[in-house]
Parts: structure tokens; C-alpha cells; sequence
């Protein structure tokens, strides 16, 4: 272990390297250089007075923001020796069914290649390249044959392979008893129980304001949301990436929202973030992947079928297309458990130098992905910025949700969090759906994997991702499926088989997220 | 009590079917044909109900609507101001045709390239409506000496009203889309009417273009000629929720900008209800549910497109059942056969109270209040609707109760 001080150093030292290949390093140091002809700036104090105008004019406090978004997407330094693999994933056993896993999903999408005959990636004709740059704004009005293609993988796969998890140095040998657990999920992971989350999710408690609660109807808005609304437009005028994120545990308005989780996430949308956009449609028109077929038919079974999302159909073929062809998303593959599917040139399988990454971005898209996009269309516009905000949120959650790893946010843990949140608060609910052979996972794996974007009614969703983003954890979305669990448990007991459970669960879009949190969380007897 | 009703309803009262000559109802949910051929030799009783005003026309006929807006405008102008009269200005410029033919070319000529919509005056369901650049285009709506008095004869030219399109409409993810709003009339003079907070937004299936006017499907929102579009999957479901539209637009806009929206658009119901006013045949047999569309543009100004008297109460989705028989019901308990409302009340399940001789305002204005400047209008439109909540509050049985 290291002493906190080297600890530090290292992060330190860690974080200066990455800002100073961005452009804000050079902004920031542009900015300097210019404000030496100012008046107030004296050669013998230079240091402090150039500190000081940075800190006035604001640069400080994207400087800040900036570094506060490295120290929450990066992980801490481990020890010096620990070989990079760590970093992505420190459990042997996660790292190898992972691996597995991949070799699968690429095995699949090799054998659709070879079967439809059609290239993993072509050059687009002129003539067709002119075409998709005047259809750039409908493409959704397109209806390409897309009956030969089915999604590599769906959920339910993936479960599977979650479900078959094994660490080979737990001892499970032991006689099934009360302590065993009675779920689906069979490694032995640490997560919070309910008293530590009552201390972690602090502001959540019954006694403090919420957006999603107290902003109802029959609450007088001086009550709480006034207030709560009137301090929001202070930190968003404050640019303070740090106040966002804690701002946001008690839900952001409406109104302030988009701008709120921009800051958060550190998301800018300066003409260099347009460029990087535009470069990366020019990409799309330039070149067809096989992923865009994916893509298509991913958007036009989930999203288009969706009431409330139809209307955002273009808007998703926008961002998911350019996504695929973006190089930079590469860089979060240091600290996830996955690894870019890497595609060799004809003849020469095995050699590296002939190893193309693929897609660009090496993110395989699966049943239900471009609904992590469709929430934020509702808040944003314009397409460069929509693309900047989930490629972030991308990097920073949703990966998460579909790979295998050990991450207290990771897929796996949020899985064992809800079964056990489930057997000791409502053992007899899952004792008797055990029976029934209806086991809470397979019903629950659906909602969490895609973070309940479907499932609720947008507001709603709104809701609970304000406070993935406030906790920076997305452990919140086992507590809201335990709670949903909770609420339900009534007709649920009544139930006498999977599919009528799942009836009983199919409909979600009445649900109030927070009262239904707060309730299990700070409510629940223990 | 009887309550019997046409065919086509079927509500939570259990209503029976109205016998042919069966003359004796109390309540009855007509449409404008019977009214039209019934009304007149009908005798009502006090207490009983009929769902239309006389002549309703005056403000669900395009031409008449136009007509009587606009000399509601003259007026406010003469007796108010510019100012005041401007508040008016909430319909495009619209003629009637064949009459008004030569105005028409002459605002046509003021606006070269502009685009123009006609519509038949008495339909509906988007029903012969179609777009027009080039004068000869409604060379049959012509009004002029050339043509003899025998062509004059034979071929009788249905009423329509020209209208300039909107070019500019708001578009979501690139599709336009109009608004449909419920409000409920339940006297003229004095005026009062109600608002209700649900509604919906019907977007078109087809991306938004100024270079396809020929396809209606891309121009035309209404759903009924939505289901006739060769793309058209009821699945998908053109519609989103009133709160859903709402919540976007203030996501998109800010919270001001949007109340701001929406108060302009009350603004487009009591304007154009004040401009009947005087017209209208008042009755107190009579109430009436008008489906106001709604068309918004890029500025964010609402446009009034029509008035329907009788708006399309079949559902296209579960969601929309729902609403529509919340809204009846609501309806049916303003209309208040049971005598249970004691006539002061501001909210009545969904409905707001919007105008009552005046306008109505979310506060209680006392003696106190009145220097204070700042009263919101007692309108949600788009706002949380926790009718069933109010609705048992409101309905507490009492031991007796008179109606004022």
C-alpha cells in the first residue's frame, strides 16, 4: 500500500499529463501569454497577478472542472507495480469471462458477416455519399432491408453469462442454508446495505426537499421548490462543475436541467467539440459499417416503437453513427473491464500491425443500446452538444452496465445488490417468486441494464438520472428495481408463474421514482 | 332521471341508446345534424341538457370564424387601441372564397412565393384541404364576370376559406405538429368557461418540408388522415400527452418562455370566445366541449387554426381512452345534472376555471389582494392533472347542498 502522500503525487502528477494534451491547456495558457500586456499585471509579483486574473476571468474555474472530471473518470492510481490490467479490472476470474464473453459477440458478429456476405466496413460511392449528406437530417425516412440483420446480443444473453460467474477461490461448498443466497448471482462481491446507504444518500432522507416529491402539486412552492430553483441558476452562473453534481441529488428542474448535467459532466460545446462532430459525420458519409445496420435496427425496434421517443428517431442515427467512428471513446477502454474487438486484415489474422479495431470506437452495439441516447434528446438540440453529453455519459456510466466487472457501478454488483436488498427486506416476496420459478434477476435484468430509459416515464427518468449523476454511482438503479419490487409486492405474492409476475411488472410508467427510493430506503424497517 | 344518448358513447353511466321519437330525454350528447334538424321543435324542460349551442357555427365554420374575429379585432381597435387590438392577431390572414376573392389576390400579389392552404369551409378530418403557390391552382374559386350565367348554375363552387401557411412551424426532431385543446363553454352571456389541463400534441409521421406541398401526409396533422399515410404504424402512436409536450418545450426553453406560451395561448381562447359572444344564441340548455388546434411556429407565437364543435372522442391508444372518458366525465360533472356544485368553484376534476365574466385568477382576489400586481391565470394547461384527487374532495357528500 502506498502512503497517502505518494498517493497523491501520483494522481497528481497522472491528471497534470492528461490535461496538457487538451485544449483547454492551451487555452489557458494562451490566455496568459495575452493578458501580460494588461495594465494590472506587474513584473514583480507576475505569478500572483496572472493567478489572479485566470481566477477572474473564469479560467480557473474550468480548470477546475476540468480536473474534477478526471478525478471521477479515472480510477485512483494503484500500486506502482500492478500491471494495467488492473486498472481496467483488478478480479482475474471478471477479467477472464469477460474475455469470453467478447470472443463470443465477436464470433457472432464474424459469422453474420460471413452468412449476409456483407464487409465489416466499405467505401461509400460518390453518388451514394451525396445522397446520405442530403438525407444527413431523415435518415430515419430511410428503410433499408434490414430483415437479415439481427442484434448481436440482447440482454438476456448477457445474463447468462452473468448468472454462470464463478470466483474459483470462494469456497461454496458449504450446505445451502438461510445465509446462502437465494439469487441468481453467485459471487461473493461487498456492497452497501441499507444503513450505510441511508448514510451515503444522506440527502435523499425523508426530511430534505426533492424535486420528484416535494414539488408536487399541492406543496406550496416556497416549501422547498422556489428555493431549490432559485440556487440552481446561481451554480449554473457560477460554472462550478463540483456544485452541479452535488445540486443534483435533490433533482434538477426542468428548466435548468440540461444545463446542469453539461456542467456535471464537464461537457463543453466549443467549436472544437463541433469540429470533432462534424469530422466524424464527414466519417459516417465517407464510409458504411456493418454496426450501422445494427444500429438502424436497433433504433427502429426500441426507440421508434417508443411513444415517447418516435419523434427523436433522426436525432439518434446522428449520434449513434458518429459514435461508432469515434476514436476517442478508445481512450475509456483503460479502466473497463472490456477490450476493443480487434478485426484483422484478410490473410493475416494474429498480426498486429495488421489488427484494425472495430467498430472505430470499439463498442458493439446490442438490443436496447440506443436507448441510453434517447432520454437526452429531450434536452438537447443541437447535435454536437446531444453528442458530447452521451459520449461522456457513455464513458463514464452506461459502459458499465455492459461489461463484466467488479465496479461497485458495474452491471454484476448492481445485479447481487438488488437480490440481496431483496432476500433480507422482502424474503418472503422472494422466497415464494423463487418457488414459482420466477427469480427477481431475470425480470429486474432488463430495467437496470438499460438504467430504466423505456420503462419509466420520461420525467421520471429524468429523475433518477440526476442523481446517477449527483452520487456518480449508478447503484441507485438497483435501489429504485428492489423498490419497484417493494411497491409491487402485494400482487406479486399472488402470482403463480414467470409470466404472470412479469405481467405484473410490465407496466412502469406510473411509477414515481423518488418516493418510491426514499421510502425503501429510509423507511424500511430493519 | 333518464340520461339518454346517441350511439357511439359508451361511458361508465351506462347510457341507452336514444329511440327513434322518443322525445323525452334530459341529457342529451347530440351531434350538429340532429341539433340542426331537432333543435328548433324541441321544448325543453328547466333542468335539461343539450350539448350544442344554437348556432355554433359562428365560431366552428373557418369562414365564419374569420369573419367574426376579425370584425371583433375592428372593434377593439376603435374602442381600445392598436395595442389592445393586436392581441387579436392570433389567425393567419384568411379569405373566403369565392367572395373575398379579389382581397385575397390582392394580400396573394403583396407576398410572391408565399404558400396559401385552402379548406373547405364545413369539413373536417382534414377533409379537401390542400396547398396552393400558383394562383391557378384555385382557378375554380375565381369570382368573376367571365363566366357565363348557365357555368355560373351548374357548377356551384363549395365555400372555402384561402389561408396563409404557416412556413415556419415548430418542428420536433424535424416533424410539425399541432395541438389539440379542450374547452368547455357552459354560457356566453355571462361568459364563463373552462380549460382542461390534458390535451395532446399530433405530430405528423413525415419530416417537416416546404418542397413536398403536395404530400399531405407531411402538412396535415390531424390523425385521421395521419392513419391513411402509406407509413403509418399505429404502434408508433403520433401523439404525445399535453404534460409531455410541455415538459420538452420548457426543457428546450426555460420555464418563462414557456409560461409566457401558455399564456398566450389562453389568450387565444377567450378572444375568440369573446368574439361570438354577442353573436352566440345563449341559451341555458346549452353547453358545449370545443376542441381548439393549435399551431406553434419557430418563434413560439401559437396560431388559432380552427374550432371544432364536435372533437373526435374515438381513441387511438389506451392513453387516449383514458384521457377522452376523464374528460367527459369531468365534463358531465360541470354540467352538474345532480345539482352537487354550488356554482363557486374554480376546479372541477381537470378543468380549470378559465373566464366567469371576467378572468379568473389562481389567487384569491379580496381586499387585500387587489393592490398586489401580480395574479397568475387559474390555467394549467399541461399541468400535473390529479383529477381524481380533487374529484373526491370536491364531491364530499354533504347533507344539503343548493345550487346557485
Amino acid at each position: 500500500m502506498m502512503d497517502e502522500g505518494t498517493e497523491l503525487s501520483l494522481t497528481i502528477a497522472q491528471i497534470v499529463q492528461r490535461l496538457k494534451a487538451t485544449h483547454l491547456h492551451s487555452q489557458i495558457e494562451r490566455q496568459a501569454k495575452e493578458c501580460l500586456h494588461r495594465p494590472e499585471i506587474q513584473l514583480e509579483s507576475l505569478k500572483e497577478d496572472v493567478r489572479n486574473f485566470l481566477k477572474a476571468s473564469g479560467w480557473e474555474r474550468k480548470l477546475q472542472n476540468a480536473v474534477y472530471r478526471e478525478l471521477h473518470v479515472q480510477p485512483l492510481p494503484s500500486h506502482p507495480a500492478a500491471p494495467p490490467e488492473h486498472a481496467k479490472e483488478p478480479l482475474a476470474y471478471m477479467r477472464k469471462a469477460q474475455v469470453n464473453w467478447e470472443k463470443r459477440i465477436l464470433k457472432s458478429l464474424n459469422s453474420m458477416c460471413t452468412e449476409l456476405g456483407v464487409p465489416l466496413a466499405r467505401k461509400r460511392p460518390a453518388v451514394e455519399q451525396k445522397e446520405l449528406t442530403n438525407k444527413w437530417n431523415e435518415m430515419g425516412t430511410d428503410e433499408p432491408d434490414l430483415s437479415r440483420f439481427r442484434p448481436v446480443y440482447a440482454p438476456k444473453d448477457f445474463l447468462e453469462v452473468l448468472i454462470s460467474l464463478r470466483n474459483p477461490n470462494h469456497d461454496s461448498s458449504e450446505e445451502a442454508s438461510a445465509k446462502s443466497h437465494w439469487g441468481l448471482i453467485q459471487v461473493p462481491l461487498h456492497d452497501r446495505d441499507i444503513p450505510q446507504m441511508r448514510e451515503a444518500y444522506s440527502e435523499l432522507s425523508l426530511t430534505t426537499g426533492q424535486l420528484g416529491i416535494d414539488d408536487h402539486t399541492h406543496v406550496p412552492p416556497d416549501l422547498f421548490e422556489s428555493e431549490h430553483t432559485r440556487i440552481g441558476k446561481k451554480v449554473v452562473n457560477e460554472q462550478d462543475s463540483a456544485a452541479a453534481q452535488q445540486y443534483s441529488r435533490q433533482g434538477c428542474p426542468t428548466g435548468l436541467r440540461a444545463d446542469l448535467w453539461a456542467l456535471i459532466l464537464n461537457s463543453t460545446n466549443e467549436p472544437e467539440d463541433v469540429m470533432h462532430y462534424e469530422q466524424l459525420k464527414a466519417g459516417v458519409i465517407h464510409h458504411d459499417l456493418l454496426v450501422d445496420n445494427l444500429i438502424y435496427k436497433d433504433v427502429k425496434l426500441t426507440a421508434s416503437n417508443d411513444d415517447y421517443y418516435f419523434v427523436f428517431e433522426d436525432f439518434l442515427y446522428q449520434v449513434l453513427l458518429c459514435f461508432s467512428r469515434d476514436t476517442a471513446v478508445l481512450e475509456h477502454f483503460s479502466y473497463n473491464s472490456a477490450t476493443p474487438p480487434k478485426s484483422y486484415i484478410q490473410g493475416k489474422v494474429g498480426v498486429e500491425e495488421f489488427a484494425v479495431v472495430y467498430p472505430p470506437n470499439g463498442v458493439i452495439p446490442f438490443h436496447g443500446f440506443s436507448m441510453y441516447v434517447a432520454p437526452l434528446c429531450f434536452l438537447y438540440n443541437e447535435p454536437s452538444k446531444l453528442y458530447s453529453v452521451f459520449r461522456e455519459m457513455y464513458v463514464r456510466y452506461f459502459f458499465r452496465l455492459h461489461s463484466v466487472s467488479s465496479s461497485t457501478s458495474g452491471i454484476v454488483s448492481l445485479c447481487l445488490q438488488f437480490e440481496r436488498l431483496l432476500q433480507t427486506h422482502l424474503p418472503q416476496l422472494f422466497y415464494h417468486l423463487r418457488e414459482i420459478g420466477a427469480q427477481p434477476l431475470r425480470i429486474a435484468f432488463k430495467w437496470m441494464v438499460r438504467a430504466f430509459s423505456g420503462y419509466l416515464s420520461t420525467d421520471q427518468l429524468l429523475l433518477l438520472w440526476d442523481r446517477i449523476l449527483g452520487y456518480d454511482s449508478l447503484e441507485i438503479v438497483a435501489v429504485l428495481a428492489a423498490a419497484v419490487f417493494a411497491f409491487r409486492a402485494e400482487n406479486l405474492m399472488e402470482v403463480t408463474s414467470l409470466t404472470s409476475a412479469e405481467a405484473v411488472l410490465a407496466d412502469l410508467s406510473t411509477l414515481k421514482v423518488m418516493p418510491l427510493i426514499q421510502i425503501f430506503l429510509f423507511a424500511t424497517v430493519i | 332521471m333518464s340520461k339518454n344518448k346517441t350511439a357511439g358513447y359508451k361511458g361508465p353511466y351506462g347510457y341507452q341508446k336514444r329511440r327513434e321519437g322518443d322525445g323525452e330525454w334530459d341529457f342529451n350528447w347530440c351531434d350538429v345534424g340532429w341539433l340542426r334538424e331537432n333543435f328548433d321543435h324541441s321544448y325543453m324542460e328547466e333542468h335539461v341538457r343539450i350539448c350544442h349551442f344554437r348556432n355554433h357555427y359562428e365560431l366552428t365554420r373557418k369562414n365564419l370564424m374569420v369573419k367574426n374575429l376579425k370584425r371583433y379585432r375592428k372593434t377593439l381597435e376603435r374602442e381600445a387601441g392598436r395595442i389592445e387590438a393586436s392581441k387579436c392577431d392570433f389567425f393567419p390572414r384568411t379569405f373566403e372564397l369565392p367572395s373575398e376573392y379579389h382581397l385575397f389576390v390582392e394580400e396573394f400579389k403583396r407576398s410572391p412565393g408565399s404558400t396559401w392552404i385552402m379548406k373547405p369551409v364545413a369539413r373536417s378530418q382534414g377533409k379537401g384541404i390542400f396547398l396552393f403557390q400558383k394562383l391557378k391552382d384555385i382557378m375554380d374559386w375565381k369570382k368573376d364576370g367571365s363566366r357565363s350565367e348557365e357555368q355560373r348554375d351548374e357548377t356551384q363552387v363549395e365555400s372555402y376559406v384561402a389561408q396563409r401557411y404557416i412556413e415556419n412551424p415548430y418542428l420536433i426532431s424535424g416533424r410539425k405538429f399541432d395541438l389539440r385543446v379542450y374547452v368547455l363553454v357552459t354560457s356566453y352571456i355571462p361568459l364563463k368557461a373552462w380549460l382542461y389541463r390534458d390535451g395532446f400534441a399530433r405530430f405528423s409521421s413525415t419530416r417537416f418540408s416546404l418542397t413536398s406541398i403536395d404530400d399531405q401526409y407531411v402538412h396535415l396533422t390531424n390523425v385521421a388522415v395521419q392513419k391513411t399515410a402509406p407509413d403509418y404504424d399505429p404502434e408508433k402512436g403520433c401523439k404525445w400527452q399535453m404534460q409531455q409536450l410541455r415538459r420538452y418545450l420548457t426543457a428546450r426553453h426555460g420555464t418563462e418562455t414557456i409560461e409566457a406560451l401558455f399564456k398566450d395561448v389562453d389568450n387565444i381562447f377567450v378572444r375568440s370566445l369573446q368574439s361570438v359572444q354577442k353573436v352566440i344564441i345563449n341559451d341555458k340548455h346549452c353547453f358545449e366541449l370545443y376542441g381548439y388546434d393549435i399551431l406553434l411556429d419557430q418563434d413560439l407565437k401559437p396560431w388559432l387554426i380552427e374550432v371544432n364543435a364536435s372533437p373526435s372522442l374515438t381513441a387511438s391508444s389506451q392513453e387516449d381512452y383514458e384521457m377522452k372518458c376523464c374528460l367527459l366525465e369531468d365534463t358531465l360533472h360541470i354540467v352538474d345534472m345532480e345539482g352537487r356544485l354550488t356554482g363557486r368553484e374554480k376546479r372541477v376534476g381537470g378543468y380549470d376555471l378559465m373566464w366567469n365574466d371576467g378572468p379568473v385568477y389562481r389567487e384569491d382576489v379580496n381586499l387585500e389582494t387587489l393592490g398586489s400586481a401580480c395574479f397568475t391565470a387559474n390555467t394549467h394547461l399541461g399541468c400535473v392533472n390529479d383529477r381524481k384527487k380533487q374529484l373526491r374532495q370536491l364531491l364530499k357528500p354533504f347533507p344539503s347542498k343548493k345550487r346557485i
